[in-house]
C-alpha cells in the first residue's frame, strides 16, 4: 500500500477531532487546506500543540517540515496552551501615539512575565496584537476577547487584580 | 431563479416592512460600538419600547458604522433624523420618550459640522442605515441590481469598459487602476480564472475595510462578482484577517444568504452564469497583503512574495489567471456599473478618481470614519472634518499609509489627497489610514516604531528585507539612545536607498519611507540624538 493511502487516526477519542476532520473533509483533503484546517484545531482547542500539526499534516499529506513552517510563519497560531484569560494589548499606531507601551509596561510589571508569556500559574496569557483595528477608542486592550477602549494602566492593573482573586 | 422582479419584490417587502413603522431606531453594531457595549443599549431600547408599548410602531435594527467611532455607541433616529453618540442603557427611557418629539439634547452630535457635511458617500452609502445582516436590507437599498441588469443586458466587455471609464484606481494603496487590470485578467488564456477579495487589512491604524465588511457585506460580494463576470472567474476567495472575527461572522451570514436567493452559486439571475466565494483566513502575517503572498497563503503555504512578472492576472492563484482586488476597490464597483463611470469620474482630482474612506485616529478630536472625494486637502481632513488636536496639543504631523507611509508636516497640510501629491511628499496614500501625531512625540522613535513592525514582519525571503529592516532598527536603537555618531546617520541613509531599491516586494521596498520621511522633514531630531541633546522615550520633559 502506498504511503499516502494511509489514512491517520485522530490522536484521541475527544470528539472535537471530528470537527477538524470535517474542516479537512469539506476541503477534500486537498493540501491548500493546511491553514483553514490549523484555524479550526486552534478554534476548537485554543492552541496547536505537537500532535495536532503531526496529525493534520499526514491527514492533508503535507510534510511536517512545511506544516512546521507554516505554523510558525503565521503569528495567529499558537503552539502552546493559552492561559485561564488572555490579555492583548494592541500595538497599532495609533494605541502607540495613545502611549499604548505604557499599558504593556504596566501589565509586564504586574504579571512579571513578558509579551507572548503566560503566568506560571496559567492564569493569565500576556500578548501583543499588531491592530485589532478599533483605532477610533485607542488605546485598546482586548481582555478575554472583549475589546476594552480607552484603556488606563488603572484599569489594566485592576483588571488583573480580579483575576487573581478568581473574578472575571 | 433570482430575477428583477423578483428582486423588486424582496425590495418591496422590506420597505414595506419599514414603512409600517413610524419610527426607527438605528443601533451601531460595529466592532467599535459593540467593544463600547451598544448591545446593551440595543437591548434596553428594545425592552423601553415594549414597556411604552411601542414596539409596534418603532423598529430598533442592528445596523454598521455610522462614522464617529470615538462617540460610540452611536445610535440614529428616523425620520427624526438624530444622531446619538455615547449613549449608555439607561438613556434608552429618554431616547424612547423623546421619539415624537425633540432630540435628546444631551446626547446628539451635532451633524451640520464639517466631519458630516464635507463627506461624500459612495462605499459608505449604504454604512450604518442597513442591516447588514439582511439581504433584503441590502436588496431594499438597491443591492444586486446592477449584478442582475449585468448578467442580462451588458456583455462582460462593456461592464469592464464602465470600470475603465471610472477611473478607478485600486485602493489597497498602489493605485493601479482597475480597469486595466481586468482587462488583463479578461485577455489571459485560461479556462479557470479567480477573484480574490484582499481584506487582510494589515496596516496598523487602518479600519476602513473593517467597517466596509461589517457594515455592508453584500455589497463586497456583488463587486466581487460584477468583477467575476467581467473577467470570466468562475471562483472567488476573500482572504479575511483571523482578527477581524465579527467581519467573518458578517461575511458568512452575507454568503449564505445570497446562496439562497441565487446570486451566487449556479446560473445566477438565470443565466450560464456560475460564481462561487469561499472564505480564506488570514494568519497575521502583515506580508500576505502583497498579493503573490497573499496567493501562497490562500494555497495554504507560508505567504512568501514572489518576482512579479509574470503578475497574478497571468499567473496566480494555483497557477491560473487571477483578478485581486482590495475591499473597498469592490465595494465601488456595484454603484459604477449602475450609475456609470462617468457619474464616478465627475468626482475627485485629474488623476485619482471618485471618494477615497479615510480612518482617523491619533490626537485628534473626531476619531472614526470618513469619506471623502479625491483632491480634498490634508487640512481640511484634520483640522475641519477631524476637529484638530485635543486641548492642549500641537501639531506636529500626520501619518498616511501605515509602515509603507511617511509623516507629513505642517508645511503640506495644503496638498490635496491624490495617489501622486502624496507620493511627491514621501508618503503614500496607502489604503487609508490617517493617525496625528502631537509635538510631544519624538519623530526617530516613530520611524523605530515602524522600524520595528516592518523588521519583524519580514518574512525573511530576501536578503535586502531581512537584514537590511535589521540593521536599521539597530541605527534607530542608537539615536533613540542618543548614542548615535554622524557615521550611523550616513549609515542609514544609505541603508534605506539599498533595501528600497533591492527588495523583493512591497513591504522591503517602501519599509525605508519612514525614516525618509522624518529624516527629510524632522532632521534636527536624527541631529540631536547624535550630539546627546535630544529627547529620548519618544516624549518632552516637563
Amino acid at each position: 500500500m502506498p504511503i499516502g493511502a494511509i489514512k491517520p487516526v485522530a490522536p484521541s477519542e475527544d470528539k472535537r477531532w471530528r470537527i477538524v476532520h470535517a474542516a479537512m473533509r469539506r476541503n477534500g483533503f486537498r493540501r491548500d487546506a493546511l491553514i483553514e484546517t490549523l484555524h479550526t484545531v486552534q478554534e476548537s482547542f485554543g492552541y496547536v500543540d505537537d500532535i495536532s500539526l503531526r496529525y493534520v499534516a499526514q491527514s492533508l499529506r503535507v510534510p511536517l517540515s512545511a506544516a512546521y513552517g507554516v505554523i510558525t510563519f503565521y503569528h495567529f497560531f499558537s503552539l502552546k496552551p493559552p492561559g485561564q484569560h488572555t490579555c492583548v494589548v494592541c500595538t497599532g499606531t495609533a494605541c502607540y501615539i495613545k502611549q499604548a507601551n505604557q499599558l504593556l509596561q504596566c501589565a509586564e510589571e504586574k504579571l512579571h512575565i513578558l509579551p507572548g508569556e503566560t503566568t506560571p500559574d496559567g492564569l493569565v496569557s500576556l500578548l501583543t496584537a499588531r491592530c485589532v483595528g478599533s483605532c477610533g477608542i485607542a488605546p485598546v486592550v482586548v481582555i478575554d476577547g472583549a475589546v476594552e477602549g480607552n484603556m488606563t494602566p488603572e484599569r489594566m492593573t485592576a483588571q488583573v487584580t480580579r483575576w487573581r482573586d478568581g473574578q472575571p | 431563479m433570482v430575477s428583477l422582479d423578483r428582486l423588486d419584490k424582496i425590495a418591496h417587502k422590506a420597505r414595506e416592512s419599514q414603512r409600517a413603522c413610524d419610527h426607527s431606531v438605528n443601533v451601531c453594531t460595529a466592532a467599535a460600538c459593540q467593544s463600547a457595549q451598544s448591545q446593551p443599549v440595543l437591548n434596553a431600547l428594545k425592552q423601553e419600547l415594549k414597556n411604552a408599548g411601542l414596539e409596534s410602531r418603532c423598529a430598533v435594527r442592528s445596523v454598521g458604522c455610522m462614522g464617529p467611532c470615538a462617540q460610540g455607541p452611536c445610535i440614529s433616529v428616523e425620520p427624526q433624523g438624530a444622531l446619538y453618540g455615547k449613549v449608555r442603557p439607561e438613556d434608552a427611557a429618554e431616547v424612547v420618550a423623546s421619539l415624537s418629539t425633540t432630540p435628546v439634547e444631551r446626547l446628539a452630535i451635532n451633524t451640520s459640522t464639517p466631519f458630516f457635511q464635507r463627506q461624500t458617500k459612495i462605499v459608505l452609502a449604504n454604512s450604518g442605515r442597513i442591516d447588514p445582516e439582511k439581504i433584503e436590507d441590502y436588496v431594499a437599498a438597491n443591492g444586486y441590481r446592477a449584478l442582475l441588469t449585468a448578467l442580462t443586458e451588458r456583455t462582460p466587455a462593456e461592464v469592464i469598459q464602465e470600470v475603465v471609464k471610472s477611473g478607478l484606481r485600486g485602493r489597497g494603496g498602489a493605485g493601479y487602476p482597475t480597469g486595466l487590470k481586468w482587462n488583463t485578467v479578461a485577455k489571459a488564456a485560461g479556462s479557470q480564472k479567480y477573484v480574490i477579495c484582499n481584506a487582510d487589512e494589515g496596516d496598523p491604524g487602518a479600519f476602513m475595510d473593517r467597517a466596509v465588511l461589517e457594515s455592508d457585506p453584500h455589497r463586497v460580494l456583488e463587486g466581487m462578482t460584477l468583477a467575476a463576470y467581467a473577467v470570466g472567474a468562475t471562483r472567488g476567495y476573500i482572504y479575511v484577517r483571523a482578527e477581524y472575527p465579527l467581519a467573518i461572522e458578517r461575511l458568512r451570514a452575507a454568503l449564505r444568504q445570497a446562496a439562497r436567493q441565487g446570486l451566487l452559486g449556479q446560473r445566477i439571475g438565470d443565466t450560464e452564469f456560475n460564481f462561487d466565494i469561499e472564505l480564506r483566513l488570514g494568519g497575521g502575517a502583515f506580508v500576505c497583503g502583497e498579493e503573490t503572498a497573499l496567493i501562497a497563503s490562500i494555497e495554504g503555504r507560508r505567504g512568501l512574495p514572489r518576482p512579479r512578472p509574470p503578475f497574478p492576472a497571468n499567473y496566480g492563484l494555483f497557477g491560473c489567471p487571477t483578478l485581486i482586488n482590495n475591499v473597498e476597490t469592490f465595494a465601488n464597483i456595484a454603484p459604477i456599473v449602475d450609475q456609470g463611470g462617468d457619474w464616478f469620474a465627475s468626482r475627485g482630482t485629474e488623476k485619482s478618481k471618485g471618494t477615497k474612506v479615510f480612518a482617523l485616529a491619533g490626537q485628534i478630536v473626531n476619531g472614526g470614519l470618513i469619506e471623502v472625494p479625491m483632491g480634498i486637502t490634508l487640512r481640511e481632513i484634520v483640522f475641519d472634518m477631524g476637529g484638530g488636536l485635543p486641548t492642549g496639543k500641537k501639531f506636529k504631523a500626520v501619518q498616511t499609509g501605515g509602515p509603507s507611509g511617511g509623516c507629513i508636516p505642517e508645511a503640506h497640510l495644503d496638498l490635496p489627497v491624490d495617489y501622486e501629491s502624496l507620493r511627491a511628499v514621501g508618503s503614500i496614500m496607502g489604503s487609508g489610514g490617517m493617525i496625528v501625531i502631537d509635538d510631544g512625540q519624538n519623530m526617530v522613535d516613530v520611524a523605530r516604531y515602524f522600524m520595528d513592525f516592518c523588521m519583524c514582519e519580514s518574512c525573511g525571503k530576501c536578503v535586502p528585507c531581512r537584514v537590511g529592516t535589521a540593521m536599521m532598527q539597530d541605527l534607530l536603537n542608537r539615536f533613540c539612545g542618543r548614542q548615535a555618531t554622524s557615521r550611523d546617520l550616513a549609515t542609514l541613509r544609505h541603508l534605506c536607498e539599498v533595501v528600497r531599491e533591492a527588495s523583493l516586494c512591497g513591504l522591503g521596498q517602501s519599509a525605508p519611507n519612514p525614516v525618509l520621511s522624518t529624516l527629510q522633514y524632522f532632521e534636527q531630531e536624527y541631529l540631536d540624538a547624535i550630539l546627546g541633546k535630544g529627547r529620548s522615550n519618544g516624549h518632552a520633559s516637563p
